[in-house]
């Protein structure tokens, strides 16, 4: 894909980044077909221009703003991020971004905002293989503090380029230290709300997708043990690792989940 | 089908039960297999639909044999379906316990090359306690080793010698779980996907007509006997 001027960043962990290959063809991006494979193959059919986000609910003013005056927006730095999935699998990905809270500052929201919202695109005649039985469009969500912490990426890129549309293009979310359905992409718009916004998998099935779903491996999904993950890396054998609380992100994201009962808000 | 043809049938049947795992042992060597991100998320899956669709297709035999009796001498081949169906299952195991559970297949082997046999059974050793952790939690792993144990249990009395031992009621009896291996194996399924992934509808429906195929010639057959009486006592 086309390049992305990015700069280093300290956010880059050093563990054996996941090949590109691996990475852009193994996605869950249900739109494009429920197997990880299909959004490889699916997903070409998705106009990444011309695109636009909202950025609306509790605001100082609504706005609709370009994917490409976001781009240009804030220098796009280069992190290494460990990315894990609720199925147990994981990766390394550099991801080419900004921090989401520049957005946010942008967009001014109002003193009762509490929550962010993140809606993707939805679009039968982009998305033949839109599964049916899900309540699309996809949407995800995050605390004020979780959505304004210096780790959670607006994403641009991977590897240097322009995300693939299997990736999210043009625009996503990273939340390296949650599971990584709560990474929403092709986002077209952010709401900023004062109650906890209704997010897709959690609607579906509360029990195996918490609101929160930090990365835990004291908390068990129902049908297996988040004690372990297998990392997709370089090797032709995913390794199987022990999964790090927090996703090894504790550090920067721990203090602000004190006081709370992690295995009741999972 | 003419009995002269048997034989023939019979190698063809063994050949195309074989292909998938050819195709698969292909994908490997030609390094296709390495390009997937996960590989042993396709062996599972690959092996798994294998199993399935095969103990399917040996269900199939007995409607189909009530259709035609040209069609009787499927049974031939009722044995040979049902251990090839084992077989994917045993893979399908095999690929959960070495290639999924985290066993380290490199040191195992790099142990036996050294001469030391010893560490095939270190390195089950330190994942046993996961795999049975998986057994004690997973209702889906529960129901899919469920079918795995009566599918051994049908091939262990699968040959001759064994019916002619065990006695043809018995053997019967033990042979009807097959019914439950292959319900076992759907619910297998269902419950492994995603909420709102509805991929094993299809083989579903499939073991449901095989199934509704048997209570339907059980139902005619009753209705029959009962004629048959009523105009004996006439």
């Amino acid at each position: 894909g086309e390049k992305l001027n990015s700069v280093a960043s300290k956010y880059t962990v050093s563990d054996t980044q996941t090949t590109f290959q691996k990475a852009t063809n193994w996605n869950n991006f249900y739109e494009f077909g429920t197997d990880k494979t299909d959004p490889a193959h699916n997903a070409h059919t998705l106009h990444t221009r011309p695109w636009t986000v909202e950025l609306s609910g509790l605001v100082k003013k609504k706005q609709t703003v370009g994917v490409d005056d976001l781009l240009k927006y804030r220098p796009i730095e280069s992190r290494v991020y460990r990315h894990r999935c609720v199925e147990a699998w994981s990766m390394v990905i550099p991801w080419d971004g900004y921090s989401l809270s520049e957005l946010i500052n942008f967009a001014e929201p109002l003193p009762s905002a509490k929550y962010v919202q993140f809606i993707s695109k939805v679009d039968r005649s982009q998305m033949p293989e839109l599964p049916s039985g899900y309540d699309w469009p996809y949407s995800e969500g995050l605390r004020m503090d979780e959505a304004m912490n210096p780790l959670t990426l607006l994403t641009f890129g991977c590897y240097g380029e322009v995300l693939p549309n299997q990736n999210g293009a043009p625009v996503r979310v990273v939340i390296p230290w949650k599971y990584g359905f709560k990474s929403a992409k092709s986002i077209v718009k952010i709401v900023f709300t004062d109650k906890q916004p209704k997010t897709l998998w959690n609607e579906i099935n509360s029990s195996e997708y918490g609101f929160y779903s930090n990365v835990n491996p004291q908390v068990d999904h129902p049908r297996w043990s988040q004690g372990h993950e297998r990392r997709i890396d370089t090797g032709f054998l995913p390794r199987t690792i022990p999964t790090q609380m927090f996703n090894g992100y504790a550090d920067q994201v721990a203090s602000m989940y004190t006081g709370m009962d992690l295995k009741k808000n999972y | 089908m003419p009995t002269r043809f048997l034989p023939y049938a019979k190698v063809l049947v063994h050949l195309l039960c074989l292909v998938p795992l050819f195709v698969l042992l292909q994908r490997y060597r030609s390094g296709a297999l390495a390009l997937d991100a996960d590989p042993v998320s396709t062996i599972t899956h690959f092996t798994g639909n294998w199993a399935l669709w095969l103990l399917l297709v040996s269900l199939a035999v007995t409607p189909l044999r009530r259709v035609s009796p040209q069609l009787s001498n499927l049974i031939r081949f009722r044995r040979m379906l049902g251990l090839y169906a084992f077989l994917y299952a045993t893979l399908h195991l095999a690929t959960y316990v070495f290639l999924f559970s985290g066993y380290d297949v490199q040191a195992a082997m790099d142990g036996l090359r050294a001469g030391h046999p010893g560490v095939v059974w270190e390195n089950f050793k330190l994942i046993w306690p996961t795999m049975l952790g998986d057994v004690q939690k997973r209702p889906f792993i529960q129901v899919g080793l469920f079918s795995w144990v009566i599918l051994l249990l049908l091939a262990l009395t699968s040959p001759t010698f064994v019916l002619r031992a065990m006695g043809g009621k018995n053997w019967q009896r033990l042979h009807y779980w097959v019914y439950a291996a292959a319900v076992a194996a759907c619910v297998h399924f269902w419950w492994l996907v995603k909420a709102g992934v509805r991929t094993p509808w299809k083989d579903t429906a499939v073991l449901a007509v095989l199934l509704g195929a048997r209570v339907a010639w059980k139902a005619l057959d009753n209705r029959r006997k009962a004629g048959l009486v009523a105009s004996r006592a006439a």
